[in-house]
């Protein structure tokens, strides 16, 4: 049973956030529990990144259709909103991944932002040239968990993705 | 005996409560997606349709949880799609201020800020309470909702303290909209929290942002309710038939 779970945790490295390819949803820290009931029954629990994330029922779609490539039969999907996901989750390996994919990670831990008015985080490190003479252009970016950032230094603007 | 289709009265509260968040939630996101492609500059056009797909999302989780009460106490079928797509006017719960047309930007700036704010207290307040799907839908809900207070709060202080066209139109949004704020506060049979204890702590966030945005807090004036119960205004039957119309017409149709 113990290589099963090992064995699904291997399959679940191959799914990806269908809006970051490079990142696999282990990485993102959404699969909060996996319960093998038999070889062929398992019972996956994620948890959403945002309310609204749209990449969520495509997740799921993917993880059923991962598993069931590999021979399982019964795979049942449970969404679990409690503790509420963090981008202190994500894995570092994942954070890797993104700077080199060209979006900043987090950078700092999600209880350690303050979120006063005007005010942005500062310093975030440009993921073209690693130059920390960034500027923040908006809040929002190209989705929900983003936000739009511009290098002073090689004038490129990136996304950020955004401590929650 | 009554018959086990009989729902306890606690239950009905439970469910109209949680309808009440969903309807409220559903709407402003409908209303707020109008936006989309249409904002004034590209950033802040993605910045309303994220917040718009935030409150969306909130409602769909509030659905399911409603869906679930509903399917357990009665004999019933719901889902997310049906409570948001084959209910009535009359049986919508949300607040007046969420099916107001948007007007311009100035006004759906200042709706997002005065509704943001009073959703984050009350999300405050919800994740103490003793349901737990409730608590665990606030303490998800309002991470996003901070994001909401900030980026509206920003948008009134700029307007407000702006310049003389973008004032004076910020003025217009506040006496065309002020009085449809009374309505947080008024309490319903099925709220699970005290929403009046919220509401100084409501006025005393919107008298700061105000204040720097140069703008005032109109004083004794007339407020109107009835969302809360059912009672809407002409916009909602509008808004309803827009949204509803697909899954009106072809009954389950689906992605
Ligand atoms: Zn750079």
């Amino acid at each position: 049973m113990t290589n099963t779970k090992e064995h699904i945790l291997s399959l679940l490295e191959q799914v990806s956030d269908p809006e970051i390819p490079v990142l696999s949803i282990l990485d993102l820290g959404i699969v909060r529990d996996i319960v093998c009931t038999s070889d062929k029954d398992v019972v996956i629990t994620i948890t959403p990144t945002y309310s609204g994330c749209p990449a969520m029922d495509a997740i799921a779609f993917d993880i059923k259709l991962k598993l069931i490539e590999n021979g399982f039969e019964n795979v049942n999907i449970i969404y679990s909103l409690s503790p509420a996901w963090t981008t202190d989750w994500m894995s570092e390996e994942g954070k890797k991944k993104l700077q080199s994919y060209g979006i900043a990670p987090p950078q700092n831990m999600s209880s350690r932002i303050e979120k006063l008015l005007f005010e942005e985080e500062s310093h975030i490190k440009c993921p073209r040239c690693h130059s920390t003479n960034t500027k923040l252009l908006s809040q929002f970016g190209s989705t929900a968990c983003k936000a739009l950032y511009q290098c002073s230094n090689c004038k490129e603007p990136f996304d950020y993705f955004k401590c929650h | 005996m009554d018959s086990n289709q009989q729902i306890s009265k606690s239950t009905n509260l439970q469910i109209n409560q949680t309808l009440h968040l969903a309807d409220t939630a559903l709407i402003l996101g409908q209303r707020n997606s109008d936006w989309c492609a249409h904002g004034p500059i590209l950033e802040q056009d993605i910045a309303i349709t994220n917040i718009t797909l935030d409150l969306i999302g909130q409602a769909r989780n509030f659905y399911q949880y409603a869906a679930t009460l509903i399917n357990n106490a009665e004999n019933k079928n719901e889902t997310e799609d049906s409570l948001a797509y084959l209910r009535n006017e009359r049986e919508f719960k949300n607040f007046l201020i969420c099916e107001l047309p948007n007007g311009n930007w100035a006004q759906t700036i200042l709706r997002q800020f005065l509704f943001s704010v009073y959703q984050e207290l009350l999300f405050e307040k919800l994740i103490a309470c003793n349901d737990q799907q409730l608590s665990a839908i606030a303490a998800k809900s309002i991470k996003e909702t901070k994001y909401h207070v900030k980026w509206s709060s920003e948008w009134v202080i700029r307007l407000g303290d702006g310049t003389e066209e973008s004032k004076t139109k910020m003025e217009q949004a506040i006496d065309e909209i002020w009085m449809y704020t009374g309505e947080f506060f008024i309490a319903n049979d099925y709220d699970i929290i005290d929403v009046t204890s919220i509401k100084s702590k409501w006025l005393e966030k919107i008298n700061e942002i105000f204040e720097e945005a140069t703008l005032s807090v109109p004083e004794n004036t007339f407020m109107q309710s009835g969302g809360k119960n059912g009672i809407h205004t002409e916009y909602l039957g509008f808004l309803l038939s827009e949204m509803q119309v697909l899954q009106r017409t072809y009954p389950g149709a689906n992605w």
